[in-house]
């Protein structure tokens, strides 16, 4: 089970984990990019905890979520800011005014978002994004709920496909976004999109394994 | 009244020069900018350009110009998951550069043009001649 409590400390705990690690997504993004992944997410999280204090007690999933995605699309600035805000919203739409739901409706949540950030987008596999770390990591997490594993196994198996994504979006020539610019000197690169897509899910595994 | 314009730009200063200039060609056409987040750093933000969309309209529809990357993921955001169903049907992302586009676009919007007639005429800016031999 799932509940909305765990997705208030799930989106908290990412703007913690994201503010940590801003320093090293901007560095990534500074080696391919405009160099602002991470200074755009941190401010963009900020911007998430004022809207959360601002959601009354008890709040449903679809409410949480929402407020997530409006702070991240007008605060982030970047591409990052309307894909996550996508990849939220599509997360809230799918939970609507649940306040507990089963593993499997928290994956499918999670799958509805992976589908708006590729809508969204229009990234395909291998264009060196987060989509390189998502779509490893929902793999990972529905063979595993299908296996019967618990939601909290399940999501340490899908954090783990996301480290692996991400390590594997190295090699990869970027195809969208200012990377894209570089052509082959984008390679020899770890995608800092890819990076933050690991985070945001390593935080999820944690909370449901009240870690 | 006339079609709309929107300017995107991650420069909030770009989206308000460019204002600035397409008024001037055609100061009854509603030509707004949405550049910047919403607390006016460098990037765009979904929800001032559904705002400026939303103002734009007077019911003839509107054109949005947008400069790079993430302003086309942002306005696109904001066209399908901001705007009423209604207004969502006349809004229409330019393919034109945003300064010329946007001049452009004003001047044809000014002559009572439809959205289909000021998105051709915005888009053929990117192919003007600048410089003749």
């Amino acid at each position: 089970m799932f509940s909305s409590e765990q997705a208030v400390a799930w989106v908290r705990g990412t703007a913690a984990v994201i503010g940590e690690h801003a320093t090293e997504l901007t560095k990534l993004d500074a080696a391919i990019g405009d160099g602002d992944h991470g200074t755009n997410m941190a401010r963009g999280f900020r911007a998430v905890l004022e809207r959360l204090d601002g959601l009354p007690e008890g709040a449903d999933m679809g409410a949480v979520f929402k407020a997530v995605s409006m702070a991240l699309i007008g605060k982030v600035g970047g591409a990052s800011g309307p894909l996550y805000g996508s990849f939220y919203l599509a997360m809230g739409r799918a939970l609507g005014d649940a306040t507990e739901v089963e593993d499997a409706a928290l994956a499918a949540a999670l799958r509805a978002g992976y589908d708006s950030v590729v809508a969204r987008g229009k990234a395909q596999l291998e264009d060196k994004t987060m989509l390189d770390a998502l779509h490893p990591a929902l793999a990972a997490l529905d063979a595993a709920l299908a296996d019967g594993k618990d939601l909290g196994a399940a999501l340490d198996a899908a954090e783990a496909a996301a480290r692996e994504g991400v390590a594997a979006t190295i090699p990869m020539v970027a195809r969208k976004g200012r990377a894209s610019y570089l052509g082959e000197r984008s390679r020899g690169h770890q995608d800092p999109g890819a990076t933050s897509s690991q985070l945001i899910l390593g935080v999820l595994a944690d909370v449901v394994n009240g870690r | 009244m006339t079609v709309g314009l929107v300017i995107v730009s991650h420069s909030p200063k770009i989206a308000e020069g460019v204002v600035e200039l397409a008024e001037q060609m055609a100061e009854e056409v509603r030509v707004l900018a949405a550049g910047g987040t919403d607390d006016g750093e460098i990037g765009t933000s979904a929800t001032r350009i559904a705002d400026a969309i939303s103002a734009a309209d007077s019911g003839d529809g509107v054109l949005v110009l947008v400069d790079l990357g993430s302003a086309v993921i942002s306005t696109r955001m904001a066209i399908d998951e901001l705007l009423s169903d209604e207004l969502r049907g006349r809004v229409r992302i330019s393919e034109g550069p945003v300064v010329e586009g946007a001049v452009i676009g004003a001047v044809q919007a000014s002559t009572g043009s439809s959205l289909d007639e000021v998105a051709t005429a915005a888009a053929g800016a990117a192919t003007l001649p600048k410089v003749k031999d």
